[in-house]
């Protein structure tokens, strides 16, 4: 454990080092700013559903949850003027609270009923946003948000979202190398043996989905500031999918996994479009090259291939045959 | 308001027939298969190209739509699904790859098909029409009539084969107990492929008989797979018979929303109705407790 915890404080610390300095080579292009601005925007939303797989449900709700925060933020600040530095922690506020109240009855849920329950949700906070009337104005959306930097550089905005990225980072470090992320772990590993020592489950669970929507607001208002707009269709049900890919591109074992995702996923989603109609086709295609080639995520690259025959095989080093054994062997498959 | 309950056995009836599919990869291979929908919509455009572009017969077009998507899931199953089954550390990675899967039939179709929406010619003229339609009387088309007993034939002829001939018995044993049916002899990996096979073949037919009505477009899949996802909720995930009543009781929903509620309001209330039911009852009406 030591040594995949060092792993992910070196990939995490690599990444804000690189975040901060690399403005002195690119500061010149909007373009490639806005990349890295977005890639962090995301990394903070997927802080959110990384952590609800530590609790072992899988969250595919984030989106709904950015949703209400970009909302918030629009609505304190094109309906009542507040400044954009109340209205920032309002949103991750209104969120977590949201969160708490819906989790604290859908969280009795597990595995695949969760899962597409929560499908459901996002579909569901994005019609109520649809028919919010005068209040969400509709399919129109809230445009023209006033910006929180004066100026023409993005810098401060590009620098906002890196202090946001760090703040997730730190928010879902603290909680996952603690006690309450041993509590978590405990809990995804066996829910009900957890409950029999003690754990009171029903509180650390809604406590999880709290911070994981809290963070999903935060990232959503960040969003909202950023694009100067918010529309029902800016968070959808494929968002929500694509931030539970990230986690799982980057590897459910690091903290730091949610980063990598959402940073390999988008810049390489950027750099396929000069593939113009064919790029989100050879998007396709190369996750599911991912997938069968990484199954347990791109931060578990090496130790995949140093624990060698423990069970970790490389997919590519195991012959067809044992590959077929292993296929009905049912203790391979589901290991929680 | 019976014109709605009409419509609404119509389009149960087809929805029974998609969430029968889902439920079946689901109770044989436990995994979710988010390529539902747009193997629905991969159905939907066979039929398109068969029986609207080259002019074949509807009974041809419509059995090829199964016979192509079978093939579709019997490759995915082989390709895709199996090895990351034997690899993955977490159960969780078969889901990523079913959403991998649904991402590349997505865009695979809008790179070929394009986004636009397409629809074919009736299928049969004329309907039927009871009482005065002026006065509360019902109008039944031919064609929808004839989409709706298809996919009640569809939906028996599954349900006889899985109780009564022998690969039938083998995919209820499976979805049982795998190692109890290898022990008696069962050929496991070759019933999860027909399982696999079948619940492909399914959403293709039902994308098949539903082009008639509602046409087709490439990014519909999400869509409907959100549907299929809420009728076996409803029912309970791997329940054939809860697939059944999930799909008619999402089908009446639907049709009798959109009759008395504006446009997308109909959804979340049928959204919100659901995620309460499941607060009382997780498991759905019939289903075991699973997670």
């Amino acid at each position: 454990m030591n040594t995949l915890m060092k792993r992910d404080l070196c990939v995490a610390l690599a990444f804000l080092a690189a975040l901060l300095v690399l403005p002195l080579f690119i500061g010149h292009s909007r373009y490639l700013l806005s990349v890295l601005m977005n890639c962090a925007g995301l990394s903070v939303v997927a802080f959110g559903v990384w952590l609800t797989f530590t609790i072992g449900r899988i969250n595919i709700c984030q989106a709904g949850f950015a949703l209400i925060g970009g909302y918030t933020t629009a609505i304190l600040l094109s309906r009542y003027g507040l400044s954009f530095w109340l209205a920032l922690p309002l949103s991750a506020l209104v969120s977590a609270a949201l969160g708490a109240l819906i989790g604290s009855f859908i969280l009795k849920l597990r595995g695949i009923y969760f899962a597409m329950l929560t499908i459901s949700l996002t579909e569901a906070i994005r019609l109520s946003f649809l028919n919010g009337g005068d209040f969400t104005q509709g399919s129109k959306g809230i445009t023209g948000l006033a910006q929180p930097f004066a100026g023409d550089s993005p810098l401060p905005m590009y620098y906002l979202a890196v202090v946001l990225l760090a703040l997730g980072l730190l928010v879902t470090w603290r909680v996952h190398y603690s006690r309450l992320g041993r509590i978590f772990r405990a809990m995804r590993l066996n829910e009900d043996l957890a409950e029999s020592f003690g754990t009171n489950v029903w509180r650390y669970r809604v406590t999880a989905f709290a911070i994981a929507c809290a963070l999903g607001g935060l990232g959503g208002s960040y969003f909202a500031v950023f694009t100067q707009s918010v529309y029902p269709q800016s968070f959808t049900v494929e968002h929500s999918i694509y931030f539970m890919l990230f986690c799982f591109l980057g590897g459910l074992e690091f903290v730091s996994g949610a980063i990598v995702g959402a940073f390999a996923l988008t810049i390489l989603f950027e750099l396929l479009s000069q593939f113009q109609q064919y790029q989100t086709l050879v998007y396709g295609v190369l996750m599911i090259s991912v997938i069968l080639l990484l199954p347990n995520g791109l931060m578990a690259v090496r130790s995949a291939r140093n624990e060698g025959p423990s069970g970790r095989r490389m997919p590519g080093a195991a012959p067809d045959k044992a590959r077929a054994e292993a296929t009905e062997n049912p203790t391979t498959g589901s290991s929680s | 308001m019976l014109q709605v309950l009409i419509n609404g056995a119509v389009l149960g009836a087809v929805y029974a027939l998609i969430a029968l599919g889902l439920t079946m990869v689901f109770s044989i291979m436990r995994v979710v298969n988010f390529a539902h929908g747009q193997m629905y919509m991969l159905g939907g455009f066979v039929v398109y190209y068969l029986y609207g572009q080259y002019g074949l017969p509807f009974y041809v077009a419509l059995p090829a739509a199964g016979i192509v998507l079978a093939v579709v899931g019997v490759a995915f199953n082989h390709f895709f699904f199996q090895p990351v089954l034997a690899t993955a550390t977490r159960e969780e990675n078969s889901m990523l790859m079913a959403v991998g899967t649904a991402l590349l039939l997505e865009n695979l179709a809008l790179t070929f098909f394009g986004e636009k929406q397409r629809g074919v010619p009736s299928v049969m003229d004329g309907a039927l029409i009871f009482g005065d339609v002026a006065e509360g009387g019902i109008v039944l088309t031919h064609s929808n009539a004839l989409v709706a007993t298809l996919a009640v034939l569809a939906i028996v002829g599954l349900l006889s084969f899985v109780q009564y001939t022998r690969p039938g018995r083998a995919l209820r044993a499976v979805a049982q107990d795998k190692e109890a049916a290898r022990l008696q002899g069962v050929d496991v990996k070759a019933t999860t492929t027909l399982g696999f096979a079948i619940g492909a073949a399914l959403a293709g037919l039902a994308g098949g008989l539903l082009v008639t009505t509602y046409g087709v477009n490439a990014g519909m899949g999400t869509n409907i797979t959100t549907k299929a996802f809420i009728m076996i909720m409803i029912g309970g995930a791997g329940v054939t018979k809860g697939a059944i009543v999930g799909g008619v009781l999402l089908g009446f929903a639907e049709a009798i929303g959109y009759d008395l509620l504006p446009g997308s309001v109909t959804y979340l209330m049928i959204f919100i109705a659901m995620i309460v039911f499941l607060v009382f009852k997780p498991n759905g009406m019939f289903g075991k407790p699973w997670g």
